[in-house]
């Protein structure tokens, strides 16, 4: 049985709309890499150019968060779920966000 | 006890209930776990709602009427159409009112019992401590990161609860920050995404009842707070995805290296959060995509001498249906694979909703080797008010 990685909405749109996505990797960073390959638009918002996991995006195999584990080292075995949690800001965008962007 | 959220200033606490408010409250007055003692830590409680909006509707509703005593509604923002679907304090007549009064008018209405102060004011480094003093316990309903991580912030350096809530679409997450021993928002993200990664939700959209749902939650666990009941969601990010109808909860921990509520602080007092965020560089010129434009009332006069525009409409299959200028459809998102479907030869318009997402599209083109590309300024939306205001705005 492979691991699962669960995809979240605001990532969907670059990994071809899918929730999760099934590989066989012995470790988080193995699985990480089989989803980039086959979604390579997933690539820039999970990683920065020197390849590293971006700090704003949060990575749990189970609902263990991998910082305080191998990081991306971390052994995976199968029937695992990894969870990719990115962070989300709310519910409308404030007047002088909106603002912001106009003038941007 | 410990997690019970104490008055920490104001008059002396109430000790009793009126007659009326003994029958108002009674299905909680029967219940062992709130009862006379904790109907009165509720009349005694002190809770600041930052946001009046999707996530403060449920929220001002819940806490008002099961009769916090005090309510603070922080929100500078007034009621438009789009709020409607799901602002559920809001009736069409408070369209163009300010959110923060018409909440207030609101919630006097379900309970006038209790205390109700709004502030019609953006929350800012310079005010936030201020406002937050005089509360016992701060709910983050805001939309945006700035103001996340200055609520956050404002809550450790004062040691005031901070019950989160956010959402995406049709997913929510949920968790309590700012207690003693448990984590702060920074500890889960250190820092947030730069602007444009991640989209808005003004892009992505939400889903009307899935605010409710989040910010119920969120009001529970401010109850429970104030009771010091139950266990609360301190340490646990609660995840929930309203289309699989599922929660998921993960395990969130105290970074001992945070830099606001770790061991060695470098934050020891509120910053700039608009430039923590990256959100002063959006407005500056040159370090954000500048690509050639076209203004709506070109493009519509190129149009009618007759010129070969090719309009590419780069949004989302479900967009081009709510309206549309004719154009080629190829969502962004498609776009790297789907280049052999333009002719590099010929004159491009690119356009999205407001010009955001377009203006990606021209960047990727014109460095795909696309040099007659223009990117329609400001959208369907800026063709709508300046062209044609048939064309629905959304």
């Amino acid at each position: 049985m492979p691991v699962k990685v669960m995809i979240p909405t605001p990532l969907r749109p670059y990994a071809g709309k899918r929730a999760s996505a099934e590989f066989q990797a012995k470790t988080v960073g193995e699985a990480l890499g089989h989803l980039t390959s086959e979604f390579a638009e997933l690539r820039k918002h999970l990683f920065t150019e020197e390849g590293k996991l971006r700090s704003f995006v949060n990575v749990y195999v189970n609902d263990e968060d991998i910082r305080y584990l191998a990081k991306e080292n971390t052994p995976t075995k199968d029937g695992d779920t990894i969870s990719i949690i990115p962070s989300i800001a709310g519910g409308r965008i404030s007047r002088r966000l909106k603002d912001r962007r106009t003038r941007a | 006890m410990a997690t019970t959220a104490q008055p920490q200033t104001g008059a002396k606490p109430a000790a009793t209930l009126s007659n009326e408010e003994i029958l108002r409250y009674s299905r909680h007055l029967i219940m062992p776990e709130v009862g006379m003692e904790g109907q009165l830590k509720l009349k005694n409680a002190k809770v600041l709602l930052i946001g009046t909006g999707g996530l403060g509707a449920p929220l001002g509703l819940y806490l008002a009427a099961a009769g916090v005593g005090r309510l603070g509604l922080v929100d500078f923002d007034v009621v438009d159409f789009t709020n409607l679907q799901r602002q559920v304090t809001f009736g069409t007549s408070d369209v163009g009112k300010p959110k923060s009064e018409a909440t207030r008018v609101r919630l006097s209405n379900l309970n006038p019992a209790i205390q109700i102060e709004s502030f019609e004011t953006q929350l800012t480094s310079a005010n936030a401590l201020e406002l937050f003093k005089d509360f016992d316990i701060i709910v983050d309903g805001t939309d945006n990161f700035p103001t996340r991580y200055l609520v956050n912030d404002a809550c450790i350096l004062l040691g005031k609860p901070n019950v989160y809530g956010s959402i995406f679409r049709f997913e929510g997450q949920v968790t309590v920050f700012g207690m003693p021993d448990g984590p702060c928002y920074r500890c889960l993200y250190p820092e947030p995404p730069p602007p444009g990664l991640v989209p808005s939700c003004a892009e992505g959209g939400v889903l009307g009842v899935l605010p409710g749902i989040v910010g119920s939650i969120q009001a529970m666990e401010t109850i429970k707070l104030i009771l010091g009941a139950g266990d609360s969601l301190v340490g646990r990010l609660l995840l929930f995805d309203a289309l699989g109808m599922r929660f998921r909860e993960l395990k969130l921990r105290k970074n001992p290296n945070c830099p606001v509520c770790g061991t060695n602080r470098t934050i020891t007092k509120l910053i700039d959060y608009y430039e923590f965020c990256g959100v002063r560089g959006e407005e500056a010129p040159g370090p954000t995509v500048s690509v050639p434009e076209i203004t709506p009332r070109e493009l519509k006069s190129r149009l009618d001498r007759g010129d070969d525009l090719f309009i590419l409409d780069v949004r989302e299959p479900h967009e081009y249906q709510i309206c549309n200028l004719h154009g080629h459809l190829i969502p962004l998102g498609e776009l790297t694979r789907r280049v052999h479907e333009l002719d590099s030869s010929r004159e491009i318009v690119a356009h999205c909703r407001s010009g955001k997402r377009s203006a990606e599209a021209v960047d990727f083109l014109r460095k795909a080797g696309f040099r007659k590309i223009l990117n329609l300024k400001g959208g369907i939306l800026a063709w709508s008010d300046e062209v044609d205001p048939s064309v629905p705005k959304y």
